[in-house]
């Protein structure tokens, strides 16, 4: 197989808020990883972990404290505000966010909503072509076009996650962060959003961050995952690898917290304790390294080798499925 | 069994601009003493609404048309407004989804768990707190006494939801209802809160109704679960019999829905369509538009429960011995062969 097509590069990116104040947070200390073309990467950790300022870092919401944000060349977080090819960017770079009451504006029509970043960026040709261009994206994500003039408050949560997706698609996007898309919505609604997501994704050829706390939704979404603890990488591999074979403790307790709809399993599940402590807090120079392909785990250098056991002891116990 | 609460043909209507929504249809479940019951249901079935009025915390539009609820011997629904402050955080205590906007962020958190505790008996205040200092180390606030003079912004989301239950137990409730009180948490944090849900009822020989959406929380924590539609409870079982011998297409609907860390299939399943609306019911078996096994006569006639055990029924017209035998999805296929396996044949249900 050839190597997969690199879309964004992230080195080093470093996010500090209030830097030198009292308050100063590091909500994102150091990380690096790629997003390949045409590929779900799952971002998950928990609530303050950086999950979700990492997307909103990408995407420059805010500006980055240090580091690089790579993206067809340009380096995103040098980009100045304004400029032709910040608007570029926004325009290849979609956002979909948790919350599907607060993110679109009540007093806005759907095809308004839809079409403002048509409006933006100058893609419709005439009036009749942006009429066109929302009715074909409330087809693509599952509403009647007659659903163009009502309002957001006519729709139920599942209905406007979908115009919010409609709206990310109408720029033409190349790449979609989707910030807890799913967390706000019943479960029986979860996976429709979830296979449109999928179907949208196999019709376009699109790439998606997903960021989410739910690993079983992530893992069934998502190529590769990612995840993350105090602001850092912990682990990063394919989802099979992560899920069947974790290294980190940090994910290993993260995966035995997950309650499964099983009675029998249930009864006899002991999450595993998790202390930061002696992982990552304990003063040692640590980096994400490769122990197994495509299988990487912040480590420190006398680490390793203990990883690399694991790895192999795991995948000893089971038929090797690589995905690479 | 003893039961400690009773519904019966509970209907509640709520006024709305819209019109009359009949948001609870004719509901009758129990609950048994020392059990956890789990309620479960997308929004805007009713689940909340039902457990609201358990507590009479109804909201001013809503009234309560038919039905009664027993809780020793007295009907709740019929209650003064000064029979239902002596049951509300005293026989009946209830744990709410947000442990951020359930606590008063102006009071020390030492006064609000002891409030129910100053409320409800004759207790000076010392002695009050000394028992908040109880009831905070029974939910594993560490260093409780020296905390009681802490503000609630001064606690993690975890902690804060422990102090939440530490105010509702301090008068040990009869009845203590959880209304998706780990859903606004972390994983992590909620495997921690299931856990002390389960110490605290074990501690204070309490009887909950715990009411969620995710059945993965449902399976670690529940005796037995009623799963409610459109504003009726459809299915009712133990749970395993609800997780491995379910009957309504709805209940197959929300397991299917759920992906296991086994999932590989490329889709996954949902439930086509959207709940009813409840301001006009459909005639029939409400979930009849979005159940692809749906016969004639469930868009004429609602079905009656049908008894699979004597602790398991359902509501679906499946179960009529004149019904046409349906091919199972696979994932609940695979689920009925664990109950033959596994709990059949133990005697218990024939």
């Amino acid at each position: 197989m050839s190597e997969p097509e690199v879309l964004l590069s992230i080195r080093n990116l470093v996010q500090t808020f209030n830097p030198g104040k009292r308050n100063e947070v590091k909500a994102i200390q150091d990380i690096s990883f790629d997003i390949y073309k045409g590929e779900t990467l799952g971002l998950v950790g928990e609530s303050g972990s950086g999950k979700t300022t990492t997307g909103r870092s990408l995407i420059r919401l805010y500006q980055p404290t240090s580091g690089e944000i790579m993206y067809a060349g340009n380096d995103i977080a040098k980009l100045k505000h304004g400029s032709k090819a910040m608007l570029d960017f926004r325009r290849k770079v979609q956002m979909i966010f948790q919350d599907p009451y607060a993110s679109l504006d009540p007093r806005m029509k759907v095809q308004d909503i839809i079409a403002e970043g048509i409006d933006v960026h100058h893609l419709a040709k005439s009036e009749q072509d942006r009429e066109q261009q929302v009715q074909a994206l409330l087809e693509e994500v599952g509403l009647n076009a007659s659903h163009a003039t009502r309002y957001p408050h006519e729709f139920s949560g599942g209905q406007r996650q979908r115009i919010g997706i409609a709206r990310a698609l109408a720029v033409q996007p190349e790449f979609i962060i989707a910030d807890e898309p799913i967390s706000a919505l019943d479960v029986s609604i979860q996976a429709q959003v979830v296979n449109l997501l999928k179907d949208i994704q196999d019709r376009q050829g699109l790439t998606y961050l997903f960021i989410a706390h739910d690993l079983s939704m992530v893992k069934y979404i998502s190529d590769r995952i990612a995840v993350m603890h105090y602001g850092r990488l912990v682990e990063l591999a394919s989802a099979d690898e992560v899920y069947n074979h974790p290294l980190h403790p940090y994910t290993q307790s993260l995966l035995s917290a997950i309650p499964v709809p099983d009675p029998s399993l249930e009864r006899h599940r002991k999450p595993i304790a998790y202390s930061a402590a002696e992982a990552e807090d304990d003063g040692k120079q640590r980096d994400l390294v490769e122990v197994y392909p495509g299988h990487f785990v912040f480590a420190s250098e006398d680490e390793v080798a203990g990883y690399q056991n694991a790895a192999k002891e795991s995948h000893g116990t089971q038929s090797v499925s690589q995905e690479q | 069994m003893e039961r400690i609460l009773d519904v019966k043909n509970l209907e509640i209507d709520f006024k709305t601009y819209a019109g009359t929504v009949h948001a609870i249809r004719d509901v009758d479940f129990h609950l048994n003493k020392g059990e956890t019951l789990a309620i479960v249901g997308e929004s805007g079935s009713g689940k909340s609404v039902t457990v609201r009025t358990l507590m009479g915390l109804l909201a001013s539009n809503a009234k309560i048309v038919g039905g009664s609820v027993d809780f020793e011997g007295k009907d709740i629904v019929q209650m003064s407004e000064k029979e239902l402050t002596h049951l509300r955080g005293n026989d009946i205590a209830m744990i709410f989804q947000d442990p951020m906007t359930s606590l008063d962020p102006t009071m020390t958190i030492g006064k609000q768990v002891a409030e129910p505790l100053r409320l409800h008996t004759k207790i000076s205040e010392k002695a009050a707190l000394a028992e908040a200092v109880r009831v905070l180390e029974l939910v594993g606030i560490t260093n409780a006494k020296a905390r009681l003079k802490d503000y609630p912004h001064q606690f993690s989301g975890g902690q804060r939801q422990r102090i939440v239950i530490a105010i509702a137990i301090i008068n040990n409730p009869k009845i203590l209802i959880a209304d998706e009180p780990t859903t606004a948490l972390d994983v992590t944090i909620q495997a921690q809160i299931l856990e002390l849900l389960k110490e605290v009822q074990e501690k204070i020989d309490t009887s909950i109704i715990f009411i969620t959406h995710d059945l993965g929380v449902v399976a670690g924590i529940a005796d037995r679960v009623a799963v409610m539609y459109a504003g009726k409870i459809i299915e009712y079982g133990q749970v395993d019999e609800i997780f491995y011998n379910a009957q309504h297409p709805y209940t197959w609907g929300l397991l299917e829905a759920m992906p296991t860390l086994e999932t590989k299939s490329d889709r996954l399943y949902a439930i086509p369509g959207t709940p009813p609306n409840l301001i006009n019911p459909p005639a029939g078996d409400a979930f009849a538009a979005r159940n692809e096994f749906a016969l004639a006569i469930d868009l004429q006639q609602e079905p009656p429960f049908f008894q699979v055990s004597p602790t398991h029924a359902a509501a679906t017209w499946l179960l009529d011995p004149q019904a046409p035998k349906v091919t199972l999805p696979p994932e609940i296929q695979r689920r009925h062969q664990i109950w033959e396996e596994k709990f059949a044949n133990k005697g218990v249900n024939a």
